[in-house]
């Protein structure tokens, strides 16, 4: 996806165009600006992380607070959500809350590309055996059901954050790996990267200047829609007991917990359902958008 | 009468018999049964079927008496080391085998040398057996042992066909053959065990369901949700927080019964390495943090007030219970007193494990921050249930929330855990006096002599504290307000006798 | 065609040797000792060591593994240690249901989906197809067990519509069986349906502007025609291949909706099994999902050469 420092203008019209006529990088920032979509999410997104940095900062009550005489209280003025099964405000540790999901599904992602984007670039840069038993071993892990390795990986870490982050990077990585093979393979065809080699370019050098920035792009789309799915995963887990435990908060326990007070206590259930929900949403929206983006193609 | 009226009357009255006989009883259970071979069995729910499927030697009364059933009437010698027991004579197994007294003996020799038996412990006091008539048998005892007649209420006294268990072997809990009121029909792991009932039976008048399906169904909320919607008829162990709902359903009736069993914190107090720590080796400490603690506001808390606060293995009602020792009141200055004894004034760290389920995490969530303002620093390690119960055995934890599902006798409640040589003992309480006083109980069939020295025990172990309890879970059962006949137990246990349900 | 298929099952053998060996030493690793997390309350020292004794476990672990690969290829995939039953028996009674449970998600998926992707692809651009593309992210995005317990919520608690759990087999009583189902399908479908729909929609884009779809509207064809017989059916091809591949996926999707709607089926089985650390039906699964996984990609490919003669020649 090499772009020519100079916009193609084959007629007067395209030249006036905003778009076609600005420097390539500017052309994909314009695009990805004209995408309502896009936006939207990454409105979401920043709105959820701003609260997530801020929490310290709010005037909320302590979401450890525990107060015996407001067990399960419905919304309120001074609880806007309500309280949970120990008296705590629920709004309070959703916004606190917001630290542990986000966390988890940025580290997880950030653990997946650490490992699967070099081994990627190994496999299908190098070829032959390394790449056979690097793809091997993909296949292996993408062979078993993600949400089952990620299970028995966090159960064998034993139940925390910390130990669902991995989990889930670990159980992500695969796609990476097989994602930036792709790209890889397709990329070193080029033949620009066949010049840099004739021209005795080194190895690293070539790895670095022209296979990495090339493949970046869909590995950073694949990365933020990985973002939304590991924050699910993370809920998932924490629901099923083994991510982030009481006392403290994250949205996946909160439902854990939720789940048994569903009579008496709905709200409990519903805030952090709506609030994994509108992430994710925004992360998948952003997604998108970053993939129509850097789309050559119109779609 | 034509044929057609014939045919139509027939059909009709073949309906109405159906439909008066077609009369299922569907119980939800909290989770679903292991093995379903009483000598290899382990769970609680396990239990529950085997009421219907398996009769035992005896059985007992809400106020825990032993009454009859396979055995009629029972006598001990007057050394106690021996048992002479008489059964009835019109019982019979499943698959036509009779029962009598050759059948018990190879029941006891099952229990007691099956590779895979779990009973062996709770048999352990029988070394010899000898048929005495068809159905007169005696049982030869290494010492006396006042639990045998309430292991004869459980498990180790039910009694399964010996021509199918020969047959069988390991594999009989693949298809048990018993002698209860219903047979066995079909079991679907995780959904659904069924029984129908066995037309032989020696009470079968008293039964008036033709079959009993048994359903796991984990969750809470949906159990209840279908018992509202008339998909089941009964469910065990209702969550206490669902009781306002349950009871607020006119569609729906709620009995209930205090367990025989405990919830509380095992410190470790002398196993392995981890055991060597200021709570292990000083109990003020641990006496500071039962003082610490409001017993009664957890039950309102995390229970609404329906399970009841206990500080001794045996629940406040129970006849075992010590009334010297009363639940303490909540009293965060004798606390702060002692951690200050011990020399840390200015506070302690003490880390919990605990299963990662809602309740008990709920309930350690409570006890830290009530613990926090004595100085005591709870830090809660939840682990899945299969780790902290190893890590528990091993010694690898510093305290362990954790309970027992209780049994008849009290020894069954207490001698395992206290006594040096204790099977489930994982503080490694040790106390010489302790572990007399415990064996005389259990060897006296005298109730005050037991009385008696479980008041002397509770005595050293009050002080010693190396299980510090907290709650006894009250079994709640929720049922369609059409069925009647139903009697709580404390042990939990739902008895089909005389239940029967209006149709309509 | 015989060569390509050879070609690739050779491939597949270390990839299936590769997951034996992992799962099994995920197995091996879970903290906890399997007999003792079985043994639940009742503690006889004795009686674990002689079930130690029977399970091999105290064998050395390479042994344990080739003890266990050699039973698997005769079939015998060892015996669950709750409940004695045998592994390869326990999954022929759970893996129907599952089926049961994904085909009718699958369903509900297509009905939706696809023709929601059409509608969008032939609407392009328009506030329709924004808004519908919201909607189909939107679905992708609610976590399925939140919704589950939602709908238990309202439809089983509040409203008394449908059941909230349980499972009847199709062949006792297909009515029963096919209502207790609806609200997991729906929940386990959701997803997939926002999938299906942006494939759709994307592989009916790349149609629409081909060359031989031009040439029939110039040809004057009716529009619908142009849409439903000419690029539909070339549109298919990836929709296909993607149905296969994601059959798969559901099945694993369905750990969490079987678990709230205890449904008795794979994915409950699986989880319940990691929990109780019952480790040979945890190894006998993992196993049995991935030859399965292997060999749905398999036919993927196999029926996507098929469709496509062009890919025929390589």
């Amino acid at each position: 996806m090499a772009q020519p420092a100079t916009p193609i203008t084959i007629d007067a019209e395209s030249a006036a165009d905003p778009v076609l006529s600005a420097r390539p990088e500017n052309r994909v920032w314009k695009k990805f600006r004209h995408h309502r979509s896009a936006m939207l999410g990454g409105v979401l997104v920043v709105f959820f992380c701003a609260i997530a940095l801020l929490a310290p900062l709010l005037p909320i009550p302590d979401p450890a607070a525990t107060d015996w005489g407001a067990v399960r209280k419905g919304p309120s003025a001074a609880h806007w959500f309500g309280t949970d099964e120990l008296g705590r405000d629920v709004l309070s540790r959703l916004i606190w809350g917001a630290q542990a999901s986000l966390l988890a599904g940025v580290v997880s992602v950030a653990i997946a590309l650490g490992l699967g984007v070099p081994l990627g670039i190994i496999a299908g840069y190098f070829g032959g055996w390394t790449d056979a038993i690097i793809s091997r071993c993909t296949e292996a892990l993408l062979a078993a059901p993600f949400l089952i390795l990620a299970i028995a990986l966090a159960a064998f870490l034993g139940p925390s954050l910390t130990n669902a982050m991995i989990a889930i990077g670990i159980s992500a990585t695969p796609i990476f790996i097989r994602l930036t093979r792709g790209q890889v393979l397709s990329v070193a065809a080029e033949d620009y990267v066949e010049s840099a080699r004739a021209i005795g370019l080194s190895t690293p050098r070539i790895l670095r200047r022209y296979i990495f920035p090339n493949v970046l792009p869909p590995v950073l789309v694949q990365a933020t829609l990985t973002v939304a799915t590991a924050i699910i995963a993370e809920a998932s887990l924490s629901f099923l007991g083994l991510g982030q435990q009481p006392p403290a908060p994250s949205w996946g326990s909160m439902l854990n917990t939720a789940k048994n007070f569903l009579n008496q206590a709905p709200w409990m259930a519903l805030w952090p359902g709506i609030a994994i929900f509108m992430v994710v949403l925004g992360f998948n929206l952003l997604g998108d958008g970053l993939r129509d983006a850097l789309d050559p193609r119109e779609h | 009468m034509t044929l057609t009226k014939m045919t139509l009357a027939a059909a009709l009255l073949g309906a109405t018999t159906l439909g008066a006989q077609a009369a299922d009883l569907r119980i939800a259970l909290q989770s679903d049964a292991d093995v379903l071979d009483p000598d290899q069995s382990r769970t609680f729910v396990g239990r529950i079927v085997y009421t219907s499927l398996c009769d035992k030697l005896v059985d007992i009364t809400p106020d825990l008496e032993i009454i009859p059933q396979l055995a009629t009437e029972w006598s001990f010698s007057e050394d106690g080391k021996q048992l002479t027991m008489k059964l009835r004579d019109d019982a019979v197994f499943h698959d036509g085998t009779p029962f009598d007294a050759e059948a018990v003996a190879a029941n006891i020799d099952r229990s007691q040398n099956l590779e895979t038996s779990r009973r062996k412990s709770e048999l352990s006091s029988i070394t010899g057996v000898e048929v005495l008539g068809s159905h007169e048998i005696r049982f030869d005892l290494a010492d006396a042992d006042a639990t045998l007649m309430a292991q004869f209420a459980d498990r180790a006294g039910m009694m399964v066909s010996p021509t199918a268990a020969e047959a069988a072997g390991d594999d009989f809990g693949l298809n048990p053959v018993c002698s209860g009121p219903y047979q066995f029909k079909e079991r679907v792991a995780q959904d659904r065990i069924v029984l129908e009932k066995f037309a032989d039976y020696y009470n079968a008048d008293e039964y008036h369901f033709d079959s009993v399906t048994y359903l796991p169904i984990p969750d809470t909320t949906v159990r209840l949700a279908n018992l509202q919607s008339g998909d089941i008829d009964m469910l065990e162990r209702l969550a206490a927080t669902d009781l306002a709902q349950a009871e607020g359903d006119d569609g729906i009736k709620v009995e209930s019964a205090v367990s025989l069993g405990y919830q509380g914190i095992t410190i470790n107090v002398a196993n392995g390495e981890k055991g060597d720590n200021p709570w292990g080796n000083d109990k003020r400490l641990r006496q500071a943090l039962s003082y610490a603690i409001d017993r009664e506001a957890i039950n309102q808390v995390v229970f609404n007030g329906a399970f009841a606060a206990g500080n001794q293995p045996f629940p406040p009602n129970s006849p075992w219970y010590s009334t010297d020792f009363p639940v303490p009141e909540r009293d965060v200055e004798k606390a702060k007193e002692l951690l200050a004894e011990a020399g840390f004034a200015d506070g302690i760290d003490l880390e919990v494990q605990v299963p990662n389920t809602t309740i008990p995490l709920q309930l350690m969530q409570v006890v830290q921050s009530m613990a926090a303002e004595a100085g005591i620093n709870i830090s809660i390690t939840s682990k899945e249930f299969a780790t902290l119960l190893a890590d528990q055995s091993a010694g690898d934890y510093q305290a362990s929330q954790i309970g027992w599902s209780g049994r008849v006798d009290p020894d069954g409640n207490i001698h395992q855990f206290m006594t040096s040589d204790g099977g489930i003992n994982d503080s490694k309480f040790s106390n010489p006096e302790v572990d007399e006083l415990l064996n005389k109980a259990r060897k006296s069939n005298d109730q005050d002599v037991r009385r008696e020295s479980y008041t002397a025990a509770r005595a050293i172990l009050n002080e010693e504290l190396p299980i510090v309890y907290l709650y006894h879970q009250t079994w709640i059962w929720a049922l369609d307000s059409d069925i009647s006949g139903f009697t709580p137990y404390p042990d939990g246990m739902i008895r089909l006798e005389g239940m029967k349900k209006e149709e309509g | 065609m015989l060569s390509f298929i050879l070609r690739r099952l050779v491939i597949a053998i270390p990839t299936i040797i590769l997951i034996s060996v992992f799962v099994f030493t995920l197995q091996k690793l879970l903290p906890g000792d399997p007999v003792l997390a079985m043994a639940g309350e009742e503690r006889d020292p004795q009686v674990l060591e002689f079930l130690r004794e029977k399970y091999r476990l105290n064998d050395p672990i390479p042994v344990q593994y080739f003890t266990w690969i050699g039973n698997a290829l005769t079939g015998d995939l060892g015996i669950s240690l709750r409940t004695n039953q045998p592994v390869l028996e326990l999954i022929g009674e759970k893996l129907p249901v599952t089926i049961q449970l994904a085909t009718m998600a699958m369903i509900f998926a297509l009905l939706i989906g696809v023709p929601a992707g059409i509608f969008s692809a032939v609407k392009k651009g328009t506030v329709t197809d924004y808004v519908a593309n919201v909607v189909a992210l939107s679905g992708l995005s609610i976590p399925n067990f939140w919704l589950g317990i939602m709908l238990i919520l309202l439809v089983s608690v509040k409203w008394k519509l449908l059941p909230a759990s349980g499972y009847v087999p199709l062949s006792e009583d297909p009515i029963r069986s096919i209502t207790v189902m609806i609200m997991p399908a729906f929940v386990l479908g959701t997803a997939l349906a926002a999938t299906l729909m942006r494939h759709t929609r994307s592989a009916m884009l790349s149609v629409l502007s081909s060359d031989y779809v031009r040439t029939a509207r110039a040809k004057g064809l009716v529009e619908r025609k142009v849409i439903l017989k000419h690029a539909f059916r070339n549109a298919l091809t990836p929709i296909v291949t993607l149905t296969a591949l994601l059959f798969g996926e559901l099945i694993a999707g369905a750990v969490l909706t079987e678990q709230i709607f205890t449904i008795p089926g794979f994915g409950k089985l699986v989880v319940d099994a990691v929990f109780n650390r019952d480790y040979a039906v945890v190894q006998g699964i993992v196993l049995v999902t991935a030859v399965g996984f292997i060999f749905m990609n398999l036919l993927a490919d196999v029926a996507y050469v098929l469709l496509n003669p062009r890919l025929r020649k390589q």
